[in-house]
């Protein structure tokens, strides 16, 4: 575990990341002010001791809509990696384990879904059901599953011809079972590391759909929504938008270092100059 | 770290504000607005969008409004009313021609009015010309128009975009390819970007200074801002006064705060429970902060009202205390309608900055008395189509632009499902009055009934905020009926 620590990039990054996710949690329980209360006349206030990132275009708290936009971020980008790793990683492994028609098969879905981009599948939805949280996390989550299977499928072809595997095959494992116990386990590593960066591109994916107004509804807040509410007055008060903003660039930046150092530290085969085996 | 330098410049909405003007074009001019309108066509659509293209610009009226309220000669030059009251006859202008080069007469003057009165008619307002009996052609430049009761208002009626004149030749395609007498002749439209107009030649009337126009359709606030300080548009008629800022001090624009016929109202589904309820609606009306509305969405722009009346009308009667801000009263009349604990609605909002930001704020005044309001963004086309034409809402938010629209409340079938004989009889004998004293006192009592009776949620009147190149003149301060009047507008050195 100590080779872990070694790597000051993922320590500032998991610990950034950690902060985030721990201010985020405790908007859940608690923000300076509620983020639906409106209250015109103390709005475009200067950061203060009241109001520690000062007030947006309604009067509200920017302190209190920033820890919970940062709460909605994160859980919309982690459903959304949920749903990648849920549906994407038993697809990559049986077409591992399996190969054949049903390797073909998986393959072309996986191509399929990776021929539309994030933002059109959400855009799709969104028309098809209304805008709103839930559904950016379906759309989200949709184009994480083709990322996960092929990063399942790509590692565990690497260790299926291991010998260990091998063994486990003589001593009469099926397929589901070889995948389960013994493919699974070696990519979990590779998974972390892929979840990690999905969840940075999660967050963009998520701001970027609040922005074009359809993600996140308010009352309810997300950064993108923040950056969108203020972009309008962006000359005027450059404040309102900078929040948000650096708010979305600094987890974004706290989750690839995160991502880069775990990657790093876990791989052993990264380390012996290795790398194609991730690919 | 390739990752982290993209998902950086992904995430850094830069907006470049280029500064320095585009070459002066002192012939054309480029004009940014909101909304894009669904057709072209004044005479079969509700929508601002298309009066503020085509009124009087491109379709002209018998008479007009010009830009204080009062009622011009248009394609009538002059007219004679008979002692009851009851019969106009207009003399029409010689030599005017539609863009297609079709002679204008009083057969088109007849045929628009036919057109607007058919079973199978398009209008958006037929009621307003139901009151026609028979339209005469006596010869080919003189039409009398027969009511079968007196319409106080009726010269205003006829000046409006509803009741521009139309040719047979052209009238079914005037929604894609709208011909006209205006001074300006439609040139083509790129659909989702720009309509473009050019002067009409042989205009019969004065003529225009513009060659071209062209209408940009411009949906948010920071890209018109950017359009403006780039000079890739030269004005809009009606900006978004969170960043007049912006404008106010820079000496290249004038900004032209004026007054509409907007009232920006809470619509309210009056057919569908609570909100069939009076003790609802006025629950909901003690709810409003009318003040902290006006501030948020319009930046103090706005004017307070408390019925469906334009503060700047000679008939306007101030009703905004009727039920002023009161948590606890508002509160109470819940209890006494049955809902200690409030009740769940939803709230449809339009794509316009006014309406998303008085939802909002709406929805924080009506938490504080009980009422949860959802809030939904519905796009322009999905309103008129759910809400306006289906009724299917709770409430909505709408700036209700039409001069003189305090009538639409008689009418049942209208989205607000408002049902009241009393109010209807009121109205029908505001209509048929032309005495201005008893005109004003009737309209008193009408704008009173809709306020005791809180039909709707009754917020400002909508102000225009106009924002133009210095350079520009003879735009409209005020909009007392909805459109863009171009024929004045003219580039000075």
């Amino acid at each position: 575990m100590n080779r872990l620590w070694s790597h000051p990039s993922l320590v500032i990054g998991l610990i950034a990341t950690l902060v985030f996710v721990a201010i985020g949690l405790l908007s859940l329980v608690w923000t300076p002010y509620p983020i639906e209360q409106i209250d015109i006349p103390r709005r475009f206030l200067a950061p203060s001791a009241e109001h520690w990132l000062g007030t947006d275009n309604l009067g509200r708290d920017m302190a209190s809509l920033v820890m919970s936009g940062a709460w909605t971020s994160f859980l919309v980008a982690a459903i959304a990696v949920a749903i990648g790793v849920g549906v994407g990683v038993p697809l990559g492994l049986a077409a591992a384990a399996w190969g054949g028609p049903v390797e073909w098969v998986v393959l072309r879905l996986t191509d399929f879904v990776f021929a539309f981009p994030a933002v059109i599948v959400a855009i799709l939805i969104t028309t098809l059901v209304g805008p709103g949280a839930v559904n950016a996390i379906v759309a989200i989550g949709i184009f994480n599953i083709p990322v996960f299977a092929r990063v399942a499928r790509g590692g565990a072809l690497s260790i299926a011809t291991l010998d260990f595997v091998a063994a486990g095959r003589l001593a009469g494992l099926g397929n589901a079972m070889i995948a389960w116990r013994h493919l699974l386990p070696n990519i979990m590593s590779l998974l972390i590391v892929q979840g990690t960066i999905q969840m940075s591109l999660g967050i963009l994916a998520e701001a970027g759909l609040s922005y074009i107004g359809l993600g996140t509804q308010p009352p309810a807040t997300s950064l993108g929504l923040m950056l969108r509410d203020a972009q309008g007055m962006f000359l005027i008060h450059p404040w309102l938008t900078l929040v948000p903003g650096l708010a979305i660039v600094l987890i974004v930046i706290a989750l690839n270092i995160a991502g880069d150092g775990l990657r790093d530290a876990i791989d052993p085969r990264l380390r012996q100059g290795n790398p194609n085996v991730l690919a | 770290m390739n990752k982290t330098i993209k998902a950086l410049g992904l995430a850094l909405m830069l907006t470049t504000a280029a500064g320095g003007m585009a070459l002066a074009q002192p012939t054309e001019v480029r004009i940014g607005v909101a909304l894009e309108p669904p057709a072209l066509d004044p005479t079969a659509g509700a929508a601002e969008a298309i009066d503020i293209v085509v009124y009087q610009n491109i379709f002209e009226g018998l008479t007009r409004v010009d830009q204080n309220g009062a009622v011009q000669p248009g394609l009538a030059e002059s007219w004679t009313i008979s002692e009851d009251n009851l019969t106009y006859t207009f003399k029409l202008h010689d030599g005017v021609t539609f863009h297609d080069g079709t002679a204008f007469d009083a057969e088109d003057v007849k045929f628009t009015f036919d057109r607007i009165l058919a079973e199978d008619s398009v209008s958006a307002h037929k009621e307003f010309y139901e009151p026609i009996e028979s339209v005469t052609v006596i010869d080919p430049l003189t039409v009398e128009i027969k009511l079968s009761r007196v319409v106080g208002n009726f010269l205003f009626d006829l000046g409006r975009g509803d009741a521009v004149i139309v040719a047979p030749e052209s009238a079914g395609n005037n929604a894609n390819v709208p011909i006209g007498t205006g001074p300006f002749a439609f040139l083509q439209w790129d659909k989702g970007s720009r309509v473009m107009l050019e002067a009409y030649g042989p205009y019969w009337g004065e003529p225009v200074s513009l060659s071209k126009a062209s209408y940009v359709f411009i949906g948010d606030t920071a890209t018109m801002i950017n359009a403006l300080l780039a000079g890739d548009i030269d004005g809009t008629n009606n900006f978004g006064q969170e960043a007049l800022e912006v404008f106010e001090a820079n000496p290249q624009f004038q900004v032209l705060v004026g007054t509409t016929e907007g009232e920006t109202i809470l619509s309210t589904n009056n057919t569908k429970p609570p909100f069939d309820n009076l003790k609802v609606r006025q629950a909901m009306a003690h709810a409003l902060d009318r003040q902290a509305i006006i501030d948020g969405a319009t930046y103090g722009y706005g004017v307070p009202i408390g019925s469906h009346f334009a503060p700047h009308n000679p008939y306007y009667v101030d009703l905004t205390g009727t039920y002023p801000h009161d948590v606890e009263a508002a509160k109470a009349l819940l209890a006494e309608a049955g809902f200690p604990d409030g009740f769940s609605a939803t709230l449809k909002m339009p794509p316009l900055a006014y309406a998303r930001l008085s939802g909002q704020i709406i929805a924080s005044q009506f938490a504080a008395v009980g009422i949860r309001l959802e809030l939904i963004n519905v796009e322009w086309a999905q309103w008129l189509e759910d809400v306006y034409a289906n009724k299917d809402y709770d409430l909505t938010i709408v700036s209700h632009v039409e001069p003189f629209d305090i009538g639409n409340y008689a009418n049942p079938d209208y989205y607000f499902g408002y049902d009241n004989p009393e109010f209807q009889a009121l109205i029908e004998t505001l209509n048929g009055t032309t005495d201005d004293a008893q005109r004003k006192e009737l309209a008193v009592e009408a704008q009173t009934i809709l306020a005791n009776d809180a039909v709707n949620g009754y917020l400002f009147e909508l102000p225009q905020t106009g924002v133009w190149n210095a350079k520009l003149t003879g735009m409209w301060q005020n909009s007392p009926i909805e459109g863009l009047v171009l024929r004045d507008i003219k580039w000075t050195e």
